[in-house]
């Protein structure tokens, strides 16, 4: 807090209703941000979409391997790779190589391609999530599902997946909104993202604490409301460990 | 009704292989109540777990209602609708309720509809004395409550045989009578029954047939009086004087 002010001049406090007006109001700057939450919004919802779709799949090749080590070899070694680079390399470079090598000729949007950056490499940390969370589920309730004759798909869907949903649903909100916040930097293929739109409006009035901070505080808030709605639906899935 | 022919069994681990099962031959008939004692990793679990495939026989053969049921075109989900099983720490499914622990099987394999599934399971919580806990979840219950309601899962597929693997071992001392009386009920109907247990008061009433099995083979087999009162086998009759 003491850094902060004394990078805060105090006049900016008396000064601060034209500052407002000239970061959001003059010429519709405010529309910066508005486009750039759009698009921060946008890109993080569909990554999601395929990082849940994508990881499901990963995890699901990688415990069917492990079950049975015979099965699935290939996939799995595709899986590996998969794990391996995207974990190991940044998401930077990542969303550069999608941007400019892999999407190099194709005729996309450039949030398209920032959706698939973002999804495949959030697949790669949501795959390991849902992989320990299955492999959390005690053996016993596979083996009680077979026993009664349901086949391992049936025993997987009906018996395994609730519970490994419970049980990784916290971490699977820590990435989501650790993948909201990595979108800031899609600025880097020039995506007017939130960031971005901040910062547009920084370089025009050369006022960073207005901007900046606006941008801060909505990040905040996206989060605080995605950690209060992940909350409440721990707690309903929850409800059959009341006693 | 359960045939089984020289059926092997080694496990893989770090110390290499371990033939936990050596050769068992056993024929069970429909309606007997056989009762499997032994002393701690003499393999009676893996004998019971190896009757509905829970363990992948590494040798021999098990042939149930004519067929058999270790080779690779058999259908062993067919066949497992048909055998019940009991574990030691009941397995029942925590996220979901009695009810629904009770119907998920006959629903998901559409032999019932839920309606008829939901009477079924409220017929059989009532003869178990737990209706009133149809809505509540694993989590809520007893340890012997637990128990009976796994029984009772298993039950309603209408299985033939109901196979019990140490189903009162993880048990207070005080729930096992419940879980026993659940069980007799269920011989006195004419279920036929495996049963691994530490319970020599329950093999010496209920079952037909006492096996010992010890180091992966059956040493002795007789009915209970002649096994209990005249044992023949001597690391049988060390056993039985260790926990009479």
């Amino acid at each position: 807090m003491n850094m902060l002010m004394a990078a805060l001049p105090l006049s900016y406090f008396s000064e601060f209703p034209q500052k407002f007006y000239d970061s959001f109001i003059e010429k519709s700057r405010y529309k910066n941000i508005v486009i750039g939450l759009g698009n921060t919004l946008l890109i993080t919802f569909f990554a999601v979409l395929i990082g849940i779709v994508l990881g499901t799949l990963i995890a699901l090749i990688k415990v069917s391997h492990q079950n049975n080590p015979k099965k699935l070899r290939i996939l799995n070694a595709i899986a590996s790779v998969y794990l391996a680079v995207i974990r190991g390399t940044p998401v930077v470079v990542q969303l550069l190589i999608m941007w400019f090598v892999v999407l190099q000729s194709a005729n996309v949007d450039k949030v398209v391609a920032a959706i698939l950056a973002f999804g495949i490499n959030s697949g790669a940390y949501v795959a390991e999530v849902i992989r320990s969370g299955i492999q959390s589920v005690d053996k016993g309730q596979i083996e009680a599902g077979r026993s009664l004759g349901l086949n391992q798909r049936a025993t997987m869907v009906k018996i395994v997946f609730p519970q490994a949903l419970k049980n990784v649903l916290p971490a699977i909100g820590n990435e989501f909104i650790a993948l909201l916040k990595e979108t800031s930097v899609a600025g880097y293929i020039a995506i007017q993202d939130l960031t971005k739109g901040g910062d547009i409006i920084r370089s025009i009035t050369y006022d960073p604490y207005t901007s900046l901070l606006t941008v801060a505080a909505i990040y905040l808030l996206i989060v605080l409301g995605l950690t209060t709605l992940l909350g409440k639906l721990e707690r309903r899935l929850h409800q059959s460990d009341n006693r | 009704m359960i045939t089984v022919k020289n059926l092997k069994k080694n496990f893989h681990t770090m110390d290499g292989e371990i033939s936990v099962l050596k050769g068992i031959n056993q024929t069970i008939e429909k309606g007997e109540k056989v009762v499997v004692i032994g002393p701690s990793g003499s393999g009676k679990s893996t004998f019971l777990r190896c009757l509905n495939l829970l363990e992948q026989p590494t040798d021999g053969e098990i042939w149930f209602e004519g067929t058999q049921i270790n080779k690779p075109d058999c259908d062993i989900n067919k066949l497992r609708q048909k055998m019940g099983m009991v574990f030691q720490h009941f397995n029942l499914f925590p996220h979901l309720t009695v009810l629904n622990n009770i119907t998920l099987a006959p629903v998901t394999l559409k032999l019932k509809t839920q309606q008829e599934a939901e009477q079924q399971a409220m017929r059989l919580l009532e003869r178990i004395g737990l209706a009133d806990k149809a809505q509540a979840y694993p989590a809520q219950l007893s340890g012997g409550q637990k128990q009976r309601i796994a029984i009772v899962r298993a039950l309603a597929m209408n299985p033939d045989v109901m196979l019990f693997d140490e189903p009162t071992s993880a048990l207070d001392p005080e729930m096992v009578g419940e879980v026993l009386q659940v069980m007799k009920e269920l011989a006195e109907d004419g279920m036929t029954m495996v049963v691994v247990t530490h319970e020599m008061g329950f093999a010496r009433e209920v079952a037909t047939r006492v096996l010992f099995m010890d180091q992966g083979q059956i040493l002795e087999e007789a009915a209970p009086d002649e096994f209990f009162g005249n044992p023949k086998n001597a690391r049988l009759q060390d056993f039985l004087s260790k926990v009479l």
